[in-house]
């Protein structure tokens, strides 16, 4: 008896927005750590998010170019959980209501994409680099808050190959798709 | 003329633009009746030169107390909480920017229920605030320490947040003016959260037109707040005499002995409704069918905001961090086990049963539907009258204690100011006279007269409060003494 893999991608596109997805902190790389940070994104005491328009229209542009439907309303929600790249104890996500729903990339089929706030970085300080056996970790809060769209494909793949391939595909598509010319230059991609 | 701390702040405004009196001068003697005060209505008292703020601009210096909720940059912010132990933001909440910006300079920080949690200023990390017209009894909370200062006299006017009644309910409990806004007129940017779909700052002061100036000063729309409005018009000094032609609508749901009104309470706001028809206004009861549900939705819908708005006390980047914490879990634990009171917990626990997986539908969602139906029923109202009105709290100040260990009791006391918080709706407590409590006691107790309308209508409310206050002719002296 043999099986046939089953498999669904979960991809964690970064946009390309000058600053991140609910305040104004500059979205820069190789910076000395919590250099990019505010009150909001470290999660202080009484700071509001508000939401980066560009990150909500470069979400709709990659809805657009996945022939999703666009969604005429969309909200977005607390997931609560606590760890300490989290400053909010919950992150900014979409649920029921996401940015684009449905689409379709080669043949596979795309079940949505919603934007999403990421988590801080952790680094621990043991030989492992695992928390478990760490004795300290730290935190540095210039990746939190990167504006991410998540894009979630039905589980229309049948193996590892296929899974890479559709990945490589997706990257060389997306740029020539209609709105490609608009689109943001540096899309990321990282497989969760 | 009379000493500087007997002015209204209105006032007070007028004799430093004429030279009469110097900031410094009125700053000083402010700060010094509030470093002497004795009822724990600060958490903090600036030095003897103000700390910030300009006394240029329209409020030309005059002090204000700020409930320690609001981030103050640089000054203790700790929300009434042991988790904020030492926390000193980087920032200033937009209020209390924009307050300072026109002139106020910042006179203290006030005691209030931790994160604004509670109805009698009993649950504060730094005991308890006294009511300054009777030493034995609450001052009536969240914003409790605001409303003592104002009423004793130890600040000229206050700020303070309401969530459910929390500006309003002390207002009433100390004898002064309370103002609730439209949900989304005054920025909550820097205001430490406690339930963000209810939270709005407001003022406490000695009259109608103090609020009114304070609230001028106050309202805007914020950048760093997505709910905040422009406001549609300036808020005006209030100048109404009479009231001809406004209907007010009394709701059966929320007046009368037979809905928990104190005797005493219900016989002052019978009074007040017949000043209103001597002045000139209808009154007539109607109903707000839903009204009587608000409590129990309430109960529902802040703290599960709450119990997410506080999950990033966790001793990881700021306030109190519990010792002999030996993995990351028991940090949390430790941690929010010795950093948050008993009411904080219980309804942390509360929302978070309220929200989780299998629940929601049957509690968050359905008090989201009675929610909007409260709302509705008083759109419906507002066809017929201009405001509805009500007794602000169903009783006088209580016995500081008495109850502590019934939380649903304690709870009762927002039942009046609770529907128009869950609608949004901009509503005043004015003081309306004394009422001696159904167990007796020596003294009269201060009572409040509420104000409701429609979104946006504050000045409406505001002159029509005016026109009450001065035919009540309220005595605060007792709470002067
Ligand atoms: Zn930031």
């Amino acid at each position: 008896m043999s099986y046939e893999p089953v498999i669904g991608l979960e991809i964690h596109v970064q946009l390309a927005t000058r600053t991140k997805m609910f305040c104004g902190c500059a979205l820069t790389f190789g910076e000395p750590p919590n250099t990019r940070t505010c009150p909001v994104c470290l999660g202080l005491p009484g700071a509001l998010p508000v939401a980066n328009a560009a990150a909500i229209h470069f979400g709709l542009m990659i809805g657009e170019a996945l022939g999703c439907r666009l969604a005429p309303r969309s909200i977005f929600h607390r997931k609560n959980y606590f760890y300490p790249d989290l400053p909010k104890g919950y992150q900014i996500s979409q649920y029921d209501e996401p940015l684009c729903l449905g689409g379709q990339l080669g043949d596979v089929r795309i079940h949505r994409v919603h934007l999403e706030e990421d988590a801080a970085k952790l680094v621990h300080a043991s030989s492992s680099g695992r928390i478990h056996e760490s004795r300290a970790s730290v935190v540095d809060f210039n990746r939190g808050g990167t504006p991410l769209a998540e894009m979630v494909s039905e589980p229309d793949l049948r193996s590892a190959e296929q899974a890479r391939e559709w990945l490589t595909l997706r990257c060389a598509v997306t740029p020539t798709s209609r709105c490609a010319a608009r689109a943001p230059p540096s899309w990321a991609p990282r497989p969760s | 003329m009379s000493a500087p701390t007997d002015l209204t702040a209105a006032q007070a405004v007028d004799a430093l633009g004429r030279g009469e009196l110097s900031a410094g001068e009125l700053f000083a003697a402010y700060r010094e009746r509030a470093a002497a005060d004795d009822l724990n209505a600060f958490a903090w008292v600036a030095d003897e030169t103000p700390a910030r703020g300009a006394v240029e601009g329209p409020l030309r210096g005059v002090p204000i107390a700020v409930k320690d909720l609001f981030c103050t940059e640089g000054v203790p912010s700790q929300a009434g909480s042991r988790i904020l132990e030492g926390y000193r933001p980087p920032y200033t909440a937009t209020a209390v920017e924009r307050l300072l910006g026109a002139g106020a300079t910042l006179l203290a920080k006030t005691n209030q229920d931790e994160f604004a949690m509670g109805s009698s200023n009993e649950n504060c990390a730094f005991g308890p605030v006294l009511n300054p017209w009777s030493r034995e009894c609450v001052p009536g909370g969240s914003s409790g320490g605001s409303a003592a200062a104002v009423a004793a006299g130890l600040a000229p006017w206050a700020i303070g947040t309401d969530t459910g009644g929390s500006n309003r309910q002390p207002a009433a409990l100390c004898g002064i003016v309370g103002l609730k806004p439209t949900y989304g007129a005054v920025s909550r940017y820097g205001m430490i959260a406690f339930a963000s779909s209810l939270d709005q700052a407001g003022p406490l002061t000695r009259d109608v037109t103090d609020a009114a100036l304070l609230l001028r000063h106050m309202v805007g729309r914020d950048p760093c707040d997505s709910t905040s409005l422009a406001f549609p018009e300036e808020i005006a000094t209030p100048t109404a005499e009479r009231l001809d032609g406004i209907r007010l609508g009394v709701p059966e749901e929320l007046s009368g002995e037979a809905e928990g009104i104190e005797p005493g309470v219900q016989e002052a706001f019978e009074r007040t409704l017949r000043t209103a028809e001597e002045l000139g206004a209808t009154v007539e009861t109607t109903r707000l069918r839903h009204a009587e549900h608000g409590l129990s939705a309430y109960y529902v819908l802040a703290p599960a905001e709450a119990s997410s708005n506080l999950a990033r006390y966790d001793g990881v980047r700021y306030g109190l961090r519990a010792g002999k914490a030996n993995d990351l879990v028991s940090l949390y634990t430790r941690t929010r086990h010795e950093g948050f009171g008993p009411e904080v917990k219980r309804r942390i626990m509360l929302g978070t049963f309220a929200l989780s997986s299998g629940y929601y539908d049957a509690y968050y969602a359905r008090a989201q539907k009675v929610r909007t139906k409260i709302a509705q029923d008083f759109a419906t109202a507002f066809e017929r009258f201009d405001f509805i009105v009500t007794p602000t709290a169903p009783t006088v100040a209580f016995g500081l204690g008495t109850k502590v260990a019934d939380p649903l009791a304690m709870y009762l006391n927002d039942y009046c100011t609770v529907p128009m918080s869950l609608a949004g709706l901009p509503a005043i407590s004015i003081p309306n006279g004394l009422a001696v409590p159904p167990q007796g006691g020596q003294v009269g107790l201060p009572t409040g007269f509420q104000i409701a309308g429609p979104a946006f209508s504050e000045n409406a409310i505001l002159d029509a409060a005016h026109a009450l206050e001065g035919a009540i002719g309220f005595d605060a002296g007792g709470g002067r003494a």
